[in-house]
């Protein structure tokens, strides 16, 4: 660790900001235990991938063209999501591939990351003091999962969580398809592939599920409360920090 | 075949509906990508397998015009013949002409994607000369008059029950009682069906795994030996291949081999691989009298040099759409056209036009899983969007989606506005869901909640909350 605090600008994310604040206390609660000195750049929105992924590579720049003033300055860019940061990451040096602000792009990339991988890989944090008393499915998120290599991180950080098990389940790396503006133009396609998903985490026995990605949680808690499942739903964060008191699990009643 | 692709959303809610797609889609999930990761498992040198075949057709594609020239003199030295063609209408052309030619009243056939594209079956029937297919699951779905739903196992979808009830209506020379509960019973029948129909055939048509540039040879893989029986016992052999089929060497169709029966089947390598080349010698034992190949563009040449270029790297081994969620939702024949899954969305717009085909790109939740399976590395989701963003370019797509997306981005762009009204939204929604958690109604999310709940907001955005506190800002 240097002797000064790594800087660090909180990227919220559209959901969290919007759905569930509790997530974002949770990584600068997360952040701040690290070392780390914590701000939340008010001018951020959102990464902008609901217009790349939609085709509208020209109001994708334009977004992201404002991140990277918003988080001008920061040693990192943290965000509790790796399908945002994925964005940022592996896809703002693609949108902008032959634009003259590429440089600035691959910079604020590089200073880019996902929660988990942030703690694990660049602040080396072995373990949190939390306590959750439960058995945990993982949801690994694909954006997550095959962009940014994250799978081991959350679970090592998991495994320090004081009375909680984390058990592998069925299924656990295939998407569960929300697919952003997908589970809105085809959501009897993506209701099946959400079925099938939360079929293996109820078969699976666990009583809590986990991810690192608010959207698929929103997808998986909204078809686990359909079907009357008792699986309590929550951001990995709101686990590591300890501050499960802060709302009640996705989808559940105060 | 005429396309459906257009009507993809409504072949997608009968696909959904229908229980015993259903049934036969959730074996395929057991299926091939267990059998996939085994064989990869058994194999430590399969990512560089993968590197070194896709860097093979990267440069194969990168001197198309020359490996295909030399493809074709090698063919001419060995007493074979070359037909370039166009498109579609060209090839079938051909290939009619050449069975007149030879006079032929039925044309025995392996499996073929390309002769799907051209729809070569409906034309030479046209033409009076009947195709036999010879690949037990294209016979099967021949029977049934419907086209494949998957690019190596074209009966997928269905049942042995299905087979039955097709052999028991079409094979009318067997009692109708005979036993056909077994997949042994059918097998057979198949068998003793279609070994008439080797023997009788007057032409041999195949595909072509790959083309080899060094010899003139062609690749027919097959588990079933099918492709051979068609290849020798005719008097002529006709080989349909689009061009990006080609490989310099031997050397180099083998390592390709290699990544295609793991990826595709998880086996080491198929049962049967033939390199034919040329028509019968004076001293050979079998073969046919003349050896025909049509080369088909078809649109390809098009694609090289654009944003579209990796994608005639595919080899056609399926693992894309047996891995593809959405494949495992709806099926082949959602896709309504030849080419389904992942490797259909790129590929169809390009071959029948993006307007005809507009959901394909966009039925995806680029979750990744078939650039991660891909034994040539082609970065699948990058080229969806590719598509989505020639689509948004050109304007095409339903006007309210556009509309939407134009008004979040105007918001995305104006953060002070942005946290004004995300403040009041969530302040609404958080007041009327908050007790109970969650929506199982919401206006204008109707698609979402008709099989979800929709998680209620805390009712305060986390930047109100950060100001509240007085949380640092740079």
């Amino acid at each position: 660790m240097p002797s000064k605090p790594p800087r660090v600008g909180l990227f919220v994310t559209c959901l969290v900001d919007f759905l569930r604040p509790a997530v974002g206390f949770a990584a600068v609660k997360l952040l701040e235990d690290a070392g780390c000195e914590v701000a939340v750049p008010a001018n951020q929105t959102c990464c902008g991938q609901p217009a790349y992924n939609s085709g509208d590579s020209a109001d994708a720049r334009a977004i992201a063209r404002s991140v990277i003033e918003a988080f001008a300055g920061f040693d990192y860019v943290v965000a509790p999501s790796g399908s945002c940061a994925g964005t940022i990451k592996v896809h703002y040096p693609a949108l902008f591939a032959n634009d003259p602000d590429l440089a600035a792009v691959i910079d604020l990339a590089g200073r880019t990351w996902e929660l988990t991988s942030f703690l694990v890989d660049v602040l080396g944090v072995a373990g949190v003091g939390a306590e959750y008393r439960g058995v945990a499915a993982y949801h690994d998120s694909c954006s997550g999962l095959r962009e940014l290599g994250i799978e081991k991180q959350p679970r090592a950080l998991l495994s320090s969580v004081g009375g909680l098990e984390v058990r592998a389940t069925n299924g656990a790396q295939s998407c569960c398809g929300f697919g952003g503006t997908f589970c809105v133009k085809y959501p009897e396609i993506s209701a099946d592939i959400v079925d099938r998903k939360v079929s293996h985490i109820m078969d699976g026995g666990a009583d809590t599920l986990l991810g690192g990605d608010l959207g698929c949680l929103l997808n998986l808690a909204g078809r686990l409360k359909r079907r009357g499942s008792a699986v309590k739903v929550r951001h990995v964060a709101e686990v590591l920090a300890g501050l499960t008191g802060q709302a009640p699990p996705l989808g559940d009643p105060e | 075949m005429d396309s459906t692709a257009h009507t993809f959303k409504s072949n997608a809610l009968e696909a959904l509906g229908d229980t015993r797609l259903q049934d036969a889609l959730g074996r395929l999930g057991h299926g091939f990508p267990v059998k996939r990761k085994a064989a990869v498992e058994r194999m430590p040198e399969f990512e560089a397998l993968r590197d070194a075949a896709r860097d093979i057709k990267d440069h194969v594609l990168g001197h198309l015009d020359f490996y295909l020239e030399r493809f074709e003199a090698r063919v001419h030295e060995r007493g074979g013949h070359v037909h370039w063609c166009a498109d579609a209408a060209a090839a079938r052309e051909t290939i009619v002409g050449i069975c007149r030619a030879a006079g032929a009243r039925t044309v025995t056939k392996a499996k073929s994607m390309i002769g799907e594209e051209i729809a070569i079956n409906e034309h030479l029937a046209a033409a009076g000369i009947e195709p036999v297919e010879t690949d037990l699951g294209e016979y099967i779905i021949q029977l049934r008059r419907e086209p494949p739903s998957h690019l190596i196992a074209p009966a997928i979808h269905l049942a042995k029950g299905d087979v039955a009830e097709a052999f028991r209506n079409e094979h009318k020379q067997f009692p109708g009682d005979r036993p056909l509960d077994e997949p042994r019973n059918l097998l057979d029948e198949a068998r003793s069906v279609l070994r008439e129909r080797f023997l009788a055939a007057d032409v041999g048509l195949t595909g072509a795994n790959m083309l080899i540039a060094e010899t003139g040879s062609i690749v027919l893989v097959t588990n079933e030996g099918n492709a051979d029986l068609t290849h020798t016992l005719p008097r002529v052999h006709v080989v349909v291949a689009s061009i990006e089929k080609v490989v310099p060497t031997l050397e180099d169709a083998t390592a390709v081999l290699r990544v295609l029966a793991r990826s595709a089947t998880g086996q080491e390598m198929s049962v049967y691989n033939t390199f034919v080349t040329g028509p019968r010698r004076p001293d050979d034992p079998d073969g046919p009298d003349e050896f025909h190949v049509v080369l088909l563009d078809n649109g390809r040449s098009a694609m090289l040099g654009s944003e579209f270029h990796d994608m005639l790297r595919c080899i056609r081994c399926g693992a894309c759409l047996n891995h593809c969620p959405v494949y495992r939702s709806v099926g082949g024949h959602a896709y309504g056209w030849v080419y389904s899954g992942p490797m259909g969305k790129v590929l169809v717009p390009n071959l029948i036009g993006i307007e005809n085909a507009g959901d394909l790109p966009n039925a995806s939740t680029l979750c990744g899983r078939c650039e991660e399976v891909c034994p040539m590395r082609i970065p699948l989701p990058r080229m969806l969007r590719d598509w989505r963003e020639r689509q948004f370019d050109r304007g095409l797509g339903p006007a309210p989606a556009r509309y939407a997306l134009k008004a979040w981005a105007f918001l995305a762009r104006r953060p002070a506005l942005y946290r004004r009204v995300t403040a009041l939204q969530a302040a609404m929604l958080g007041a009327l869901g908050r007790r109970r958690g969650a929506f199982r109604h919401m206006p204008l999310a109707g698609g979402w909640t008709a099989a979800r709940d929709l998680p209620a907001p805390q009712g305060r955005t986390f930047q109100q909350m950060w100001s509240d506190r007085g949380g640092p800002r740079s």
